[in-house]
């Protein structure tokens, strides 16, 4: 188990241009090879940016990590070609138990809407995650795409200017510069560049400590998120167990703040506290242990001129509802396609300020869910903690409680409503598909609806008259023409059409929904493609 | 919101018969210690704000509850 951490995915190796007399100037550099990175940098080569990603390391991240990996973001991963790897290694899971002392006070069910193409969440450890984008990196390479990945690249300083950005490289060879017009960084919560650059980073710091055990273990625990308030074996605190692939189990033990970080670390004071959790028999080992603290906060703006943040280094939540790994995923999808038509010319600069627009926003929604979750998990206070307990008493015996039980939302993600690309809606189409909401999945009679969809902006034509391609100013739309027959559960006029015979929805190529009409206009299809980026 | 503006939450008298209503509030905590009091009350509260349901209701008992300044 240990093996995929100790072998180096993308060691150091020498770049021509260390050797170059003047730095090499390049399209774009992202700055750290996390699963957000990768992503940014994959959906550059996809869309034929050359791409270079840094990263001062060579091996996946090591632990688990990020395990819960929902809809939205598995639809994403799809479009950068690793969905499937993701989901055929992943458990995919639905049911939620909640326990309070020693008894179960209600569980739940997620529920997911059928006619989806992606569960609702799978577990899988990030190292999958790490290890299948590398590959799909590898795989772009062979198909002859510029997308670099140079480990053993640690960048010592940023150099904005209105052009661009001047990095300076330490390697085992010493030192180098390069040019970037456009610098990703992607470099985690701790983020160097925030730091280098001196940019603020401002949030609430929730004084508790979590331990993460992760342990393999032949048990028959069912592929259920179990959470404990308050159990005999953690008394005051909370607890998770949560299943992975491979047999590995999530263990999440709430320590409290006041504690000796290196002492709980150790396996003999764990040891006891699994036994009560998981019984006396149960064979377990230990593949990671980990103590952590967690913040909620964000950095004021995402993009700073030609430096744009994304991920843990932009914002930072607790890992209650699985919104950190989530959350980055759709930000490279909200940012790659900006800057696709930035540096194309075919867009102004200005569509970049929209990726803090809709992000920023986002970034708020998921602070917020966390933060409430967290709020719930951890009490604060007196007050707090009596309200919580009040809470759970109840929701044993009254449905009423259960929707106030919080030990973590489900990660939806963020619908932009408000957004400056925001194009007319009209009255009566379903509200889920409104301007600015990710596209619903439908199943279509030969495939899914969400894999017809993404890459470039499309109109999505239901039972309704419109051409095959249009040029607005440089961009291309592409017509997707569906009609009742493509529809056989019923499920693409529920979630597009309503009581509507036909709609019309101009799609952006993050599969977001720009505008929507009940018939096609040329005109206005027009205006809403420059409103959509940033031309209006 | 403010409980001034808003008109769907009664604080005039609105119980019948108030001091029938008062000894089964005390009996309910009968024989409880401060913790258990504390706990009921907060169930209580819950349930109460549940059949409620209206938020800006809620907020208007909220805004009435809150200690005089």
């Amino acid at each position: 188990m240990t093996k995929i951490f100790e072998t180096p995915l993308y060691p150091y190796q020498r770049s021509p241009d260390q050797d170059a007399a003047t730095p090499v100037r390049h399209p774009v550099v992202v700055l750290g090879a996390g699963p957000v990175g990768l992503a940014a940098a994959i959906d550059l080569a996809q869309a034929d940016i050359p791409v270079v990603v840094l990263d001062e390391n060579d091996k996946v991240s090591w632990g688990s990590r990020a395990i819960c990996f929902a809809k939205r973001p598995l639809e994403i991963l799809d479009r950068l070609g690793c969905g499937d790897e993701m989901v055929d290694k992943g458990v995919v899971w639905n049911l939620g138990k909640v326990f309070f002392d020693e008894r179960k006070v209600y569980d739940f069910n997620l529920l997911p809407e059928d006619g989806h193409k992606r569960p609702a969440f799978i577990n899988l450890q990030q190292y999958y995650l790490e290890q299948y984008l590398v590959d799909r990196v590898r795989a772009l390479q062979a198909d002859g795409k510029a997308i670099e990945l140079r480990g053993g690249n640690k960048v010592t300083a940023v150099k904005p200017d209105e052009s661009g950005v001047r990095l300076t490289v330490e390697t085992p060879d010493g030192p180098y510069l390069m040019d970037a017009d456009w610098l990703i960084a992607c470099d985690g919560a701790g983020s160097p560049t925030r730091t280098m650059l001196g940019l603020d980073f401002q949030g609430r710091v929730f004084e508790d400590n979590f331990l993460i055990a992760d342990v393999v273990m032949k048990a028959d625990f069912p592929t259920e998120r179990w959470f404990w308030f308050d159990p005999p074996f953690n008394k005051g605190q909370s607890a998770l167990l949560h299943k992975q692939p491979d047999d590995v189990w999530r263990i999440d033990l709430q320590l409290g703040w006041d504690i000796d970080r290196e002492a709980e670390k150790d396996p003999a004071k764990i040891a006891p506290k699994l036994e009560a959790m998981l019984g006396p028999d149960t064979d377990y080992e230990f593949e990671w242990v980990s103590i952590y603290t967690f913040q909620c906060r964000r950095m004021e703006k995402f993009r700073h001129g030609r430096v744009l943040f994304a991920g843990d280094a932009a914002h930072q939540v607790s890992p209650f509802g699985a919104r950190g790994a989530n959350s980055g995923f759709q930000d490279t999808d909200n940012l790659i396609w900006k800057l696709k038509l930035v540096i194309d010319g075919t867009a102004p600069e200005a569509l970049l300020d929209t990726y803090d627009d809709e992000r920023v926003y986002a970034a708020d929604e998921n602070i917020l869910n966390s933060s409430r979750s967290t709020d719930f998990i951890t009490p604060k206070s007196h007050a707090s903690r009596v309200f919580r307990d009040a809470v759970l008493d109840l929701a044993e015996h009254h449905a009423f409680a259960r929707p106030l039980v919080n030990s973590g939302r489900l990660s939806l993600p963020a619908i932009y409503d408000g957004s400056p690309l925001n194009g007319p809606d009209v009255d009566g189409l379903p509200i889920r598909s409104r301007p600015g909401a990710p596209a619903s999945d439908a199943p279509l009679r030969d495939g899914w609806l969400i894999d017809r969809l993404g890459g470039g902006f499309q109109l999505v034509t239901i039972d309704t008259q419109a051409p095959d391609t249009l040029d607005v100013d440089g961009i291309t739309v592409t017509r997707l023409a569906l009609s009742a027959k493509d529809d056989p559960s019923g499920a693409l006029a529920e979630r597009y059409l309503g009581e509507a015979p036909g709609a019309v929805y101009l799609m952006r190529p993050d599969q977001h929904v720009a505008a929507r009409w009940t018939s096609f206009d040329a005109d206005a299809v027009a205006a809403a493609v420059k409103t959509a980026t940033a031309r209006a | 919101m403010t409980a001034q503006t808003h008109d769907t939450l009664t604080l005039e008298p609105n119980i019948k018969d108030p001091d029938g209503f008062y000894a089964e509030l005390l009996a309910t905590h009968e024989g409880l210690d401060r913790d258990e009091s504390e706990a009921l009350n907060a169930r209580l509260v819950l349930i109460l704000a549940n059949h409620i349901g209206d938020r800006d209701t809620i907020r208007a008992a909220l805004e009435a509850a809150k200690p005089a300044r």
